[in-house]
């Protein structure tokens, strides 16, 4: 049987709490740069941890760029992997790949709020969405992160470390998360569940 | 294997953000950690988690991060070898990157220890703490854990000095270790030292302090915690 999660590999490392965290819900996952596997997944997960120019690079060798583009199932961007499904970034000033609205900024860093931001912030719910459902209004979610996308009409979801940016955003079927479900206890266990919907 | 699972768990339903997975005797033997463990303890937690001890390079650290860690943090070898700060940077981004100092008073200064986990081997890096620090960000650590070295083991509280001294010169996330034995000065850590986190050991394995009644009690103390 296929599995149900196609996990796309752009090549950071870390992949492995993810496909826990899956596991833990009872679902079925794959880490993979084959086209036909993530083109026929029932979801896709972008996941990212490093620079957005590497993971870039890698998505672009591996001849995935248009086909994360054309995708029409649930898709979820997490930390980078919502950076990446962006228009652009900061970063080193690379192109992502331009499927959600906006540019990631570089986070101030300013003398109560060090950069990178890591740890657990509050998280404010400011629109209604099926991947969101039965999640508590300032929940805690855990975030690493030195870049972030800023509030927009897209946004889910605002967390503030000096300013506020998007927690979450969604444009059409595609919606990323800039913390870390997969390492935020059972708020995250409840937004990935909400995302796969029935595990297999 | 079991008993670090076990224990993995426990913290993680007691409510601790975030658990610190410390093989002290690593450096100094010169052996690395046996790293099978990594992954097992990644199966149960739905928070994240740190390994320190006998990451001596970019591949050690690669292959804790892929067994399911989330940062690697380092100490002695970051001593040996600044460079492999950069290159940590670098490879895994600076989020990944903890830099574990070890710190004691010395004359009305504060001075690096390197080989904490054998007291046989322990010695002077013979550099300031204050300079030390700075460098570690300038190579790109994402997140400094000050071990302050006389606090350690007596739980009378975290060196608020000390804390305070390495907060005014560093602008990544700053962790207070080594001291703590009271509710309150997880308190002091935080609303004096203004500390983004605090780490300890002993009160916990002991279960003296339970993590989730003291963060009830910060949260009455008007401190930003996840309940």
């Amino acid at each position: 049987m296929m599995p149900k999660v196609a996990i796309i590999d752009s090549g950071g490392a870390n992949i492995a709490s993810l496909l826990f965290a899956l596991e833990r819900l009872g679902t079925s996952a794959v880490l993979t740069t084959d086209a036909e596997v993530i083109r026929t997944a029932e979801r896709v997960v972008l996941p990212g941890v490093g620079a957005a120019k590497d993971a870039m690079s890698r998505l672009a060798e591996t001849g995935l760029i248009d086909v994360i583009r054309t995708l029409t199932q649930p898709v979820l961007g997490i930390c980078l992997g919502m950076q990446l499904l962006c228009d652009a970034s900061e970063e080193e000033d690379v192109e992502c790949l331009g499927i959600i609205p906006g540019t990631a900024r570089k986070l101030p860093a300013m003398i109560d709020y060090p950069v990178p931001n890591m740890g657990w912030c509050s998280t404010r719910m400011t629109k209604e969405h099926k991947t969101l459902a039965d999640i508590e209004n300032g929940s805690y979610f855990y975030y690493l992160h030195s870049y972030a996308v800023p509030v927009s009409k897209n946004t889910l979801a605002i967390a503030s470390h000096a300013d506020e940016f998007a927690a979450v955003i969604a444009y059409q079927n595609f919606i990323a998360a800039q913390f870390h479900p997969e390492r935020s206890s059972s708020a995250g266990a409840k937004l990935l569940q909400n995302f796969i919907g029935t595990p297999q | 294997m079991g008993d670090i699972i076990g224990l993995a768990e426990r913290y993680c339903a007691e409510g601790a953000d975030e658990l610190v997975f410390y093989d002290i005797t690593a450096s100094p033997d010169g052996r690395s950690v046996d790293r099978s463990w990594v992954s097992g303890v990644a199966a149960v937690l739905d928070i994240p988690f740190c390994v320190a001890g006998g990451i001596k390079s970019v591949a050690d650290a690669e292959d804790v991060l892929n067994k399911g860690a989330d940062k690697v943090s380092i100490n002695s070898p970051a001593l040996a070898n600044p460079t492999l700060i950069t290159e940590l940077a670098k490879r895994f981004g600076t989020q990944c990157v903890v830099i574990g100092v070890d710190s004691r008073e010395e004359n009305g200064s504060y001075s690096v220890y390197q080989y904490t986990g054998d007291p046989d081997k322990t010695k002077a890096a013979l550099r300031l703490t204050v300079d030390w620090v700075a460098e570690v960000q300038d190579r790109g650590a994402g997140e400094i854990v000050l071990n302050c070295m006389n606090q350690d083991g007596v739980r009378k509280g975290y060196d608020t000095d000390q804390l305070q001294t390495v907060r005014a010169i560093c602008s990544v996330p700053l962790i207070a270790s080594g001291g703590a034995g009271e509710l309150q000065h997880f308190r002091d850590a935080f609303a004096v030292a203004g500390v983004d986190g605090a780490l300890a050991a002993s009160v916990f394995h002991s279960a003296e302090i339970n993590i989730g009644d003291l963060k009830h009690y910060l949260a009455e103390q008007k401190i930003n915690v996840r309940i």
